[in-house]
C-alpha cells in the first residue's frame, strides 16, 4: 500500500478530515475573535475586527475571575479522582479476574448496575451532608470515583485476563506478597489500559457538567463547565465570549492530549499483542 | 502460549490454589467497595423507596405502584422509548462501522497518518456541552454553516434540529462525530495486535485486500467490536447531555429519550415519578446489555 | 378583596414597626456574609449587582455574595434541590405565583408579613407571594405585560392600526406579509418563548369566562373543553398555518427574535415586556421604534392586558443571619433600590413598590404598558398568579402546536393531562 494508492487515499482522508473535523474547530476559533454583534449572527465569516485579547480578558475576568477558580478546581478534581479510579479500579479488576468467588458474581452485578443506573441526586446529597462532605472538593472527588468505578473495573478486568497467570506464579515463587505482586508487577503491565482509563475518565470528569451542578454548589466551588453559563442565559447569549470560553476550557484537555498523543495509541496497542 | 500453560500443569495447580488465597486478597475490593456503597449504592437503594411515594422532597406519601402506572401512561414515554432505542442503535452501529473503517485506514501506510489519528481523536476530548452549542449553531436551518454550504451548491438543507423527522438523527450524528475517535482507537489497538502471520498466510493463499479484511481483520478484531458495541450501546441508551444541550428533547417532544423524559419529571418536581422512571430505565438497559455482556463473557471463558 | 388586603397591609405595618424596634436593639456587632442566589439573566445580574453594591456601602458590616444559577426549568430544579437539602443560602430570588406555591413556602421561608416595608408594597404583589395567609417575599424588578411587541416604524410605513381583535391582527399580518416582511416572529429554540399565545390570552379567557381560574383550580374547567381557553392554542396554530412565521422559527432564539423585531425584519413578537431590557442592551437605538399591545381577543370592547408579576426575594429559614437578610430585603423593597434598578437596566414597567416612580421619559413600550395598568379593569394577572396549577410541559406543547406537529385541540387536551400530575403533587382537592 506504500504507493500512489496510499497517497491518494491519504489525501482524500486529509480533505475529509478538514471538512468534518477542522472546520467546526475553526468556527469556534473565529467566533471567539469577533465582537458581540458580529458573533451573534453565528455565521462562518471572517471577523470584521479582531477582539482576541479583549474577549479573552473579559472571559477570564468575568464574575470575579471565576474561570481561574474553575480551572484550578477542575484540575484538582480530575487529577485526584482519576488517580483513585486507576488504583482502586485496577485492584478490583485484578482480584475479580484472578479469584472467582461469590464476590465476583456480586461485583459483576454491581459493575453492571453502576454502568446503567442513573444516580439518585437528592439521597446522595443527604448522604454527603451526613458525612460533612457536601460542597467540598473531597466529596466531589469521591462522587466522581463512585460514578466512574464501574467503567474502570470493566476495562481493567477485561485487560487483566490478557496477562498470563504464569507471570503471577513466577513472582509468587520468588516470594512476592500481594502488594508487591500488584503494584510492582501487575500495575506496570496494565499500562495500556491505564492510559485508556486516564484518557477516557479525565475527559469525562473534566467535562462533567451535571454532577458538579448538584453536588458542588457555591461560588468558590465552580468547575469549568459551569462557566459556560456565564455567557449563555435564557435571555441573552454573548456568542463571542461563549466560544472564547469553550476555547479556553478545551486547552487543558488539548495539552493532555498533545502530551499523551503518541502514548494513547501506542500504549493501547503495546499490550494488546498478547491478547 | 497454549503449550506453555499446559506443560507444568501439576505444579502450577498447587501454586495456584495457594496463590488464590494469599496473593489475590479479597480486601482489594474494600476501598472501592466502600466508596461505591456509600455514595452510589446506598442513595440509589434509598431512592427506590421513593419511587413508591408521592414525594415533594419535604414529605413522601406512600402510593404503591401508582408512579409506575403513571410513568407508563406518560404520553411521550413510548416515543421516548423508541427514540432511545433508535439513538443507541444508530450511534453504536455507526461507531462500529466508521470506527472499523477508520481503524483499518489509520493502520495502513498512508500519508499524514499521525495527523489523521490525532484529528479523529480530538473531539473525544472536547466538552459535550461545548460540542452541543457549536453544532446547534452550525446546524441552524438558514444561517448555519452546513445549510449555507449546501445552498452554495444548490441544495436546500433540512432543518437539522427543527424538523421532527431529523432532530434525533442529527443529534445522533453529532454523538458519532464526537465519539468515533474512541472507537477508532480501540479498533487500531485491536487491528495492530493481529499477528502479521495471518495476513501473510492470506496473501500466500492469494486473498485480495477485501478478502483479507473480511476473513482476517474483521473476525480477529472481534474483541474490539464487542468493546465498542457495549460501551456505545450503554452510552447511547443513557445519553442525555448532548440531546439536552442541542434540542432539549424538541421540537416539542419529538427527540425526547427516556433520560430526558425522566429529567423533565424531576425538573417539574415529580420526584417519585422520576425515580420510578430511573428504575424503568435500569430494567430496560439491563435487558439489552446483560445478554450482550453474557456473550462477551462466554467468549472470554472459551478462550 | 382589595379592602381586605389594605387592612391586612396596614395591620402588618403596625406590627412590623413594633417588631423592628425590638430587633434593632442589639446591633449586629461583627461582620456577616450573606449569600444571594439569583438567576443569570443579564438584566437580573446587572440590577442585583447595582443594588447590592449600594446596600454594602450603606451597611459596611454586611457582605453580600451574589451567586447565579441558570433560569427556566434548570433553575427550578436547582432551587428545589437546594431547598430540600438546606443549601439554598440566605436570600434567594424565585418566581412568584404558582411556582412560588410549588416550593412549599411555609416550610422553607421566613415569614415577612410583619416587616414594616410591606406597607409600601402593592397588594397585587403581596397576593402572589402569600401562602397560608402569610407574606414571604419582596418584589424585585417590575411588573410585566404579556402580549405583542411590535415595530412602530413598520406600522407607520404600512399605515396599520394597533389591532383590538384577533381578526384585525390577522388582517394586519396579511398586509405585512404582502409587504415582504415577517408578520409574526417565533423563536422555538428558546422553548419558553412559545407560550405567549396561550398564557398571554388569559385576560380574554377570564373576560369570557370569569370563573375559569377558580374552576380550573378545582378541576372543573379544562382548556380543551372551554372554547374561550382553547382560543390561545388555536391562534398559535392559525399564525403557523397562514405562513406568517419567520422561516427559521424552529431554530431562532430569543435574541434573534428581538433582533428581527428591532431591525424591522419582523413586525410582531409575542413576548413579555421585560424584553425591553435586552433590547436596550443590544439595540439601544431601536427602543423608540418598539411598541406593545395586549393580545387581541374576539371582542374589541373587552380587550385588556394579561399582566405578570416580577419574581420575589425570599429569605431561607435556614439562614443564620436572618436579621442581616431582612435588612437586605428591606433595602431591595425600597424606593432607592427601584431607582438603582432603573439606573442599571432602564425602566421596563411599573414597580410594585408604591413609593417608586418611573422617570418622566419612558420608552414607548413602557408607556403603552402603563396605559393598560392605568385604565380601570384594563389589566388582569396571568393564570399562574391566580391559580397554583401550572403544568410543566406547556412550552413543549405550544412548540408542537405552533410548528404544526400537533393540532390545537390535541395540544390543549395534552396540557390538561400535564396539569393533572402537578395538581396531584400539590395535593389539591378535587384531583
Amino acid at each position: 500500500m506504500r504507493n500512489r494508492g496510499g497517497t491518494l487515499i491519504g489525501a482524500a482522508a486529509i480533505l475529509g478530515s478538514i471538512i468534518i473535523f477542522i472546520i467546526p474547530f475553526a468556527f469556534i476559533l473565529i467566533t471567539a475573535l469577533k465582537d458581540k454583534q458580529q458573533a451573534s449572527l453565528r455565521d462562518f465569516s471572517w471577523p470584521t475586527s479582531f477582539h482576541f485579547w479583549s474577549n479573552l480578558v473579559e472571559v477570564v475576568k468575568a464574575r470575579d475571575y471565576m474561570l481561574i477558580t474553575a480551572l484550578v478546581n477542575s484540575t484538582i478534581l480530575t487529577v485526584a479522582s482519576v488517580t483513585l479510579l486507576v488504583v482502586l479500579g485496577a485492584m478490583v479488576g485484578f482480584v475479580m479476574q484472578r479469584r472467582p468467588s461469590v464476590w465476583t458474581g456480586v461485583a459483576n452485578f454491581l459493575v453492571l448496575a453502576g454502568l446503567i443506573m442513573p444516580p439518585a441526586v437528592v439521597p446522595t446529597i443527604w448522604t454527603l451532608q451526613g458525612l460533612g462532605l457536601f460542597k467540598t472538593l473531597h466529596g466531589m472527588i469521591l462522587i466522581e470515583v463512585a460514578y466512574g468505578l464501574a467503567f474502570s473495573v470493566l476495562l481493567f478486568r477485561a485487560f487483566v485476563s490478557t496477562i498470563p497467570r504464569e507471570i503471577d506464579e513466577a513472582a509468587i515463587i520468588d516470594g512476592a506478597g500481594p502488594l508487591d505482586l500488584f503494584f510492582r508487577i501487575i500495575l506496570p503491565l496494565l499500562k495500556p489500559v491505564i492510559i485508556t482509563v486516564i484518557v477516557v475518565q479525565s475527559v469525562a470528569i473534566f467535562n462533567d457538567f451535571t454532577n458538579p451542578l448538584y453536588y458542588l454548589p457555591g461560588k468558590q466551588n465552580v468547575t469549568v463547565q459551569l462557566t459556560l453559563y456565564n455567557f449563555q442565559s435564557m435571555f441573552d447569549t454573548s456568542y463571542n465570549l461563549l466560544f472564547m470560553n469553550i476555547l479556553i476550557i478545551t486547552i487543558p484537555p488539548l495539552i493532555v492530549f498533545l502530551f499523551f498523543n503518541r502514548q494513547i495509541v501506542v500504549g493501547m496497542t503495546a499490550g494488546a499483542v498478547k491478547g | 502460549m497454549t503449550s506453555l500453560a499446559a506443560s507444568p500443569a501439576i505444579g502450577a495447580d498447587r501454586v495456584r490454589r495457594r496463590a488464590v488465597r494469599t496473593v489475590y486478597p479479597n480486601w482489594f475490593y474494600l476501598p472501592a467497595a466502600v466508596i461505591y456503597a456509600v455514595l452510589f449504592l446506598f442513595p440509589t437503594v434509598a431512592s427506590l423507596f421513593f419511587s413508591l411515594t408521592r414525594w415533594t422532597l419535604s414529605e413522601a406519601t406512600f402510593i404503591g405502584l401508582d408512579n409506575f402506572r403513571q410513568f407508563f401512561r406518560e404520553p411521550f414515554l413510548i416515543q421516548g422509548l423508541v427514540n432511545t432505542l433508535i439513538y443507541a442503535v444508530v450511534t453504536s452501529g455507526l461507531k462500529v462501522v466508521l470506527g472499523l473503517l477508520l481503524g483499518v485506514l489509520l493502520t495502513s501506510e498512508i500519508i499524514a497518518r499521525d495527523y489523521l489519528r490525532s484529528v479523529v481523536f480530538f473531539p473525544v476530548l472536547v466538552s459535550t456541552v461545548g460540542v452541543g452549542i457549536t453544532f446547534t449553531v452550525l446546524m441552524h436551518p438558514t444561517g448555519g454553516l452546513i445549510n449555507q454550504s449546501l445552498a452554495a451548491i444548490g441544495i436546500e438543507g433540512p432543518g437539522w434540529l427543527t424538523d421532527p423527522r431529523f432532530a434525533l438523527l442529527s443529534v445522533a450524528l453529532v454523538d458519532v462525530w464526537k465519539g468515533v475517535g474512541l472507537a477508532t482507537v480501540i479498533y487500531i489497538a485491536g487491528i495492530v495486535s493481529i499477528p502479521r502471520d495471518y495476513y501473510e498466510a492470506a496473501l500466500i493463499d492469494g486473498a485480495g485486500a477485501l478478502q483479507r479484511f473480511w476473513n482476517v481483520t474483521l473476525p480477529l478484531a472481534r474483541p474490539a467490536t464487542v468493546t465498542v458495541v457495549i460501551l456505545s450501546l450503554i452510552g447511547g441508551l443513557r445519553s442525555f447531555d448532548l440531546i439536552w444541550s442541542m434540542t432539549r428533547g424538541g421540537p416539542g417532544f419529538t427527540s425526547d429519550v427516556i433520560a430526558s423524559v425522566i429529567y423533565k419529571q424531576y425538573q417539574a418536581g415529580f420526584y417519585g415519578l422520576s425515580t420510578a422512571g430511573n428504575v424503568v430505565l435500569f430494567v430496560l438497559v439491563a435487558l439489552m446489555v446483560v445478554p450482550l455482556s453474557a456473550v462477551l463473557n462466554r467468549r472470554e471463558v472459551a478462550r | 378583596m382589595t379592602a381586605h388586603r389594605m387592612r391586612l397591609a396596614a395591620l402588618s405595618a403596625g406590627a412590623g414597626l413594633a417588631l423592628a424596634a425590638m430587633v434593632s436593639g442589639p446591633a449586629l456587632a461583627e461582620e456577616v456574609t450573606l449569600s444571594l442566589l439569583i438567576d443569570n439573566g443579564p438584566q437580573t445580574v446587572a440590577a442585583a449587582e447595582k443594588v447590592v453594591e449600594a446596600f454594602m456601602a450603606a451597611n459596611p458590616d454586611i457582605k453580600v455574595d451574589i451567586e447565579t444559577r441558570p433560569g427556566g426549568g434548570d433553575g427550578d430544579n436547582i432551587v428545589k434541590t437546594r431547598l430540600s437539602t438546606g443549601e439554598i443560602g440566605d436570600v434567594f430570588l424565585y418566581n412568584s405565583g404558582s411556582l412560588f406555591q410549588q416550593i412549599n413556602p411555609q416550610k422553607y421561608m421566613v415569614d415577612l408579613t410583619a416587616e414594616p416595608w410591606q406597607a409600601d408594597i402593592q397588594p397585587s404583589f403581596q397576593n402572589v407571594v402569600t401562602a397560608g395567609g402569610k407574606v414571604y417575599g419582596a418584589p424585585f424588578q417590575t411588573a410585566m405585560g404579556g402580549g405583542v411587541l411590535y415595530n412602530k416604524k413598520l406600522y407607520a410605513d404600512l399605515g396599520l392600526q394597533v389591532p383590538k381583535t384577533w381578526a384585525e391582527f390577522m388582517a394586519n399580518n396579511e398586509k405585512i406579509k404582502a409587504a415582504g416582511k415577517v408578520p409574526v416572529i417565533q423563536t422555538f429554540k428558546d422553548t419558553w418563548t412559545s407560550q405567549l399565545f396561550v398564557l398571554g390570552d388569559f385576560f380574554n379567557v377570564q373576560a369570557a369566562v370569569p370563573t375559569f381560574a377558580e374552576d380550573y383550580t378545582a378541576n372543573k374547567a379544562k382548556f380543551a373543553t372551554t372554547p374561550a381557553a382553547l382560543k390561545g392554542f388555536e391562534h398559535q396554530a392559525d399564525v403557523f398555518k397562514a405562513g406568517y412565521l419567520n422561516k427559521d422559527f424552529g431554530a431562532a432564539t430569543f435574541d434573534d427574535g428581538l433582533r428581527m423585531l428591532a431591525s424591522g425584519e419582523g413586525a410582531h413578537y409575542p413576548m413579555l415586556t421585560f424584553a425591553l431590557g435586552a433590547i436596550q442592551t443590544a439595540n439601544p437605538d431601536a427602543v423608540k421604534d418598539i411598541g406593545f399591545f395586549a393580545l387581541p381577543g374576539d371582542d374589541a370592547a373587552k380587550n385588556g392586558l394579561t399582566a405578570w408579576m416580577p419574581p420575589g426575594i425570599y429569605i431561607s429559614n435556614e439562614s443564620e443571619h436572618v436579621d442581616a437578610a431582612k435588612k437586605l430585603v428591606a433595602f431591595i423593597a425600597s424606593k432607592e433600590a427601584c431607582d438603582l434598578q432603573t439606573a442599571a437596566v432602564g425602566a421596563t414597567g411599573p414597580y410594585l413598590v408604591k413609593s417608586c416612580a418611573l422617570p418622566a421619559d419612558v420608552p414607548p413600550m413602557v408607556s403603552d404598558l402603563q396605559a393598560y395598568f392605568d385604565k380601570q379593569g384594563g389589566a388582569a394577572p396571568a393564570l399562574e398568579f391566580v391559580s397554583p396549577v401550572k403544568g410543566p410541559s406547556l412550552e413543549q406543547i405550544t412548540v408542537e402546536v405552533g410548528s404544526g406537529i400537533r393540532s390545537p385541540a390535541e395540544g390543549a387536551a395534552l396540557y390538561d393531562e400535564d396539569v393533572k400530575k402537578q395538581a396531584q403533587q400539590l395535593g389539591l382537592p378535587g384531583w
